[in-house]
């Protein structure tokens, strides 16, 4: 794992369906300067830069890290974009971190970002290039038949994607960069909206946002000048499988089980539920909850929809996944995987206001990406390790 | 306090100037298969990739290139939008960690499947430049013009065309393309020769550390120094017929003392304002392989330069040697990596 690592800021933009008030460059600045301020730093502070996001035909903005480098500070030093899919904010992050672990810097900016708006991804993610199979129908399409082969093989009701769907809203509204803050969101809400993708109804999906998230990452040295609280990190872990074959399970993918293994190993954690204070996951389809605390360990094959139905997830339950929404309530795709791990430093910060989990000092980041065979995680506490 | 890395095996396919029919995974598949027979691995601590979506216009072309590699059992792997110079450098990082101590790069690109002088224009800022359209050729040719302003001559340019040209006709990984004519501009002051080819191919290297290194190779090329710098992105920013950022990454990486370079240099005047910015004295070979001028499959340039530099000390034929990448309009991002016997 190398030298140890802690996050110094974490800075978010507001996660909105537009935001027309500012360039590309604008939106990602936004964020570095509220992490630069929670560190208690500025661009000069910073020694590298390193950023992440979706496919490049999402705003049609190549190689952006070329533009970008002027707007956050990066002229004369190291700038790396990273680009994993889905679960590309949580690469950067572990990219950004091992920097910092690997001692080549000190102080690492890192930024992830999406600007749908500019654009529309579920046609960016339907071209037909020439010679390859194609996903034609955007991601929900892609991953429905997999929830549905869940659903099979667990016996799982069908109203478990509707619990999920109002308790991450109702987690929501306690967030204020949230991009769905929908009053009084009830099961009876989540059932009226059309089905898109059986058996995912229009609620039961991730929005289109605008958005962009931050963090300052740094060694032992200098985490001991921050002046806010550090999330240290415990470990980091990434993970990729072939995205078709006949031995591949789509539906618990082994990448994801090797994923968590290798972090929990190098965190120390060997019983997820009961020594991780809260999760941040990477849940746009509501379903992903309860297949994911089975992926994950959390509990035992099978019983993920349980754990749901008995609200241990929920804020006031014993293991508070996405306290802060989720995806499903703010999706700037690039972004979302290093706002979940951005999510949990801040747990462990105490800084999460009002969605903050009580005394969490042990929380989980997850990302996945690409037909569910790309991921990322960390663990990060506050005591370092 | 850095783990010695060593480049301890490169690969790379015949480069071709046209579309020769294969996908960028059938491109990457034999490299793959060479350099895990090459250095009798199957399974890499980590393994990390860079390409380009807008080559093929699609999304996700590390997605499919996975198929290569055997990503089963899963593998821990990472992918940059950029050069495989800098997946290079990633996974150089990865290795100062200690637990892992081989690590997987490649990077693959097939640039004739569109206009690459037009495609380059999406990576311009894309509210006051990337609109009025100049592509990549033009921007070029206002640096060559910045660069014979400060006193230089057409000559120049053509020496460094005609040199590479020769050498690439010595390379079999090369293009072979004829000794520079009487033709007219491409974009003045460029003419074709001074442009680098389109060109479709990929390559792969094999990183290892320490003890680990000596035991796949014979003669370990030891990354002594890699740093990476970028600059301003607008070229109205930037003295045109110099290279702030390419100097910096030098002096970081300690670039001094080499007996050759292989720079990613994908217009002539590139390689002598590189060669100026990097402190490479008159007698030092730049580009012996015929460089990015002779074979330019986007995307592996750079980690060829590289695995070309530590080609010549794995071949026992030279002690320092030095790779460089580049990135953005106008040489605006540099990495530069010293390797030693």
């Amino acid at each position: 794992m190398g030298n140890p690592c802690a996050v110094i800021g974490v800075g978010q933009t507001e996660y909105r369906t537009k935001r027309t008030d500012v360039s590309i460059a604008g939106l990602v600045r936004e964020a570095a300067l509220r992490a630069l301020e929670d560190a208690g730093l500025t661009f000069r502070d910073i020694d590298a830069v390193v950023i992440g996001k979706a496919p490049d035909l999402f705003e049609g903005v190549m190689m952006p890290e070329a533009y970008l480098a002027d707007a956050l500070g990066a002229r004369g030093k190291p700038m790396m974009r990273v680009h994993t899919a889905g679960s590309v904010g949580g690469s950067t992050a572990n990219v950004a971190a091992s920097l910092v672990q690997g001692g080549v810097h000190d102080r690492v900016l890192v930024v992830a970002w999406e600007k749908q708006s500019e654009s529309n991804a579920t046609w960016a993610l339907s071209t037909h290039p020439p010679l390859s199979p194609t996903i034609v129908v955007g991601a929900g399409g892609y991953f429905a038949p997999h929830i549905r082969a869940y659903m099979r093989r667990t016996g799982a009701p069908d109203h478990i994607g509707t619990l999920v769907a109002v308790k991450d809203r109702q987690n929501a509204l306690k967030n204020p960069y949230a991009h769905l803050r929908i009053a009084g969101i009830s099961r009876e809400m989540v059932e009226m909206t059309p089905m898109l993708w059986e058996p995912i109804r229009y609620l039961e999906t991730c929005p289109s946002s605008d958005g962009a998230a931050a963090m300052v990452l740094a060694s032992e040295d200098a985490a001991r000048r921050a002046p806010n609280p550090p999330a240290w990190v415990h470990g980091t872990a990434m993970r990729s499988e072939p995205i078709f074959f006949a031995g591949r399970d789509t539906v618990n993918p082994q990448a994801g089980k090797d994923c968590a293994a290798d972090v929990y190993r190098q965190a120390g954690i060997t019983d997820p539920r009961r020594e991780l204070d809260c999760a941040e996951t990477y849940v746009p389809f509501s379903w992903y909850e309860p297949m994911w605390l089975e992926n994950l360990g959390f509990c035992g094959d099978g019983e993920g929809w349980k754990l749901t139905e008995s609200g241990a997830t929920a804020l006031d339950g014993d293991i508070p996944w996405n306290a802060s929404g989720g995806v499903l309530s703010s999706n700037p795709i690039g972004a979302s995987g290093l706002i979940r791990f951005a999510e949990a430093a801040l747990q462990v910060r105490g800084l999460a206001g009002e969605h903050q989990v009580e005394g969490a000092r042990k929380a989980l980041g997850h990302a996945y990406g690409g037909g569910a065979q790309f991921y990322a995680m960390w663990v990060v506490g506050s005591e370092k390790p | 306090m850095t783990t010695d890395v060593a480049v301890v095996a490169f690969a790379q396919t015949k480069h071709t100037g046209e579309d020769a029919g294969l996908t960028e995974v059938e491109l990457l598949a034999p490299v793959i298969s060479e350099i895990k027979q090459t250095t009798g691995l199957n399974r890499f601590g980590f393994t990390c990739s860079g390409s380009l979506d807008y080559l093929a216009g699609a999304p996700f072309s590390f997605v499919s290139a996975l198929d290569t590699v055997g990503a089963w059992p899963p593998i821990s792997e990472s992918h940059v939008e950029m050069d495989g110079a800098w997946a290079l450098y990633e996974a150089w990082v990865r290795l100062q960690h200690g637990d892992v101590d081989t690590a997987l790069v490649y990077g693959f690109g097939k640039s004739s499947q569109g206009s690459l002088r037009e495609i380059m224009t999406l990576q311009l800022d894309p509210y006051y430049l990337a609109p009025l359209g100049p592509d990549q050729v033009s921007l070029a040719a206002l640096q060559a013009r910045a660069f014979l302003d400060a006193g230089h001559k057409e000559d120049d340019l053509r020496a460094v065309a005609a040199r590479s040209r020769a050498a690439g006709r010595d390379n079999p990984y090369a293009l072979d393309l004829p000794d520079p004519g009487d033709e007219g501009y491409e974009v003045a002051p460029l003419r074709p020769y001074d442009c680098a080819p389109i060109t479709d191919g990929a390559a792969a290297v094999v990183l290892a550390a320490g003890d680990r290194a000596r035991e796949l190779c014979a003669n370990p090329a030891w990354i002594r120094g890699i740093d990476h710098r970028i600059e301003a992105h607008s070229l109205g920013a930037r003295d045109l017929s110099r290279s702030e950022s390419a100097a910096l990454a030098a002096e970081k990486a300690g670039a001094r003392d080499v007996e050759v370079a292989e720079l990613h240099a994908q217009f002539s005047h590139e390689e002598l304002i590189l060669r100026a910015a990097i402190g490479l004295p008159d007698d030092v070979p730049v580009n012996p392989s015929g460089g990015p001028l002779a074979a330019n499959p986007v995307m592996a340039t750079g980690l060829i330069r590289i695995g070309e530099a530590a080609s010549w000390i794995h071949r026992g034929r030279a002690r320092r040697t030095l790779g460089h990448a580049s990135s953005g309009p106008c040489l605006q991002h540099n990495l530069v990596c010293v390797l030693e016997a």
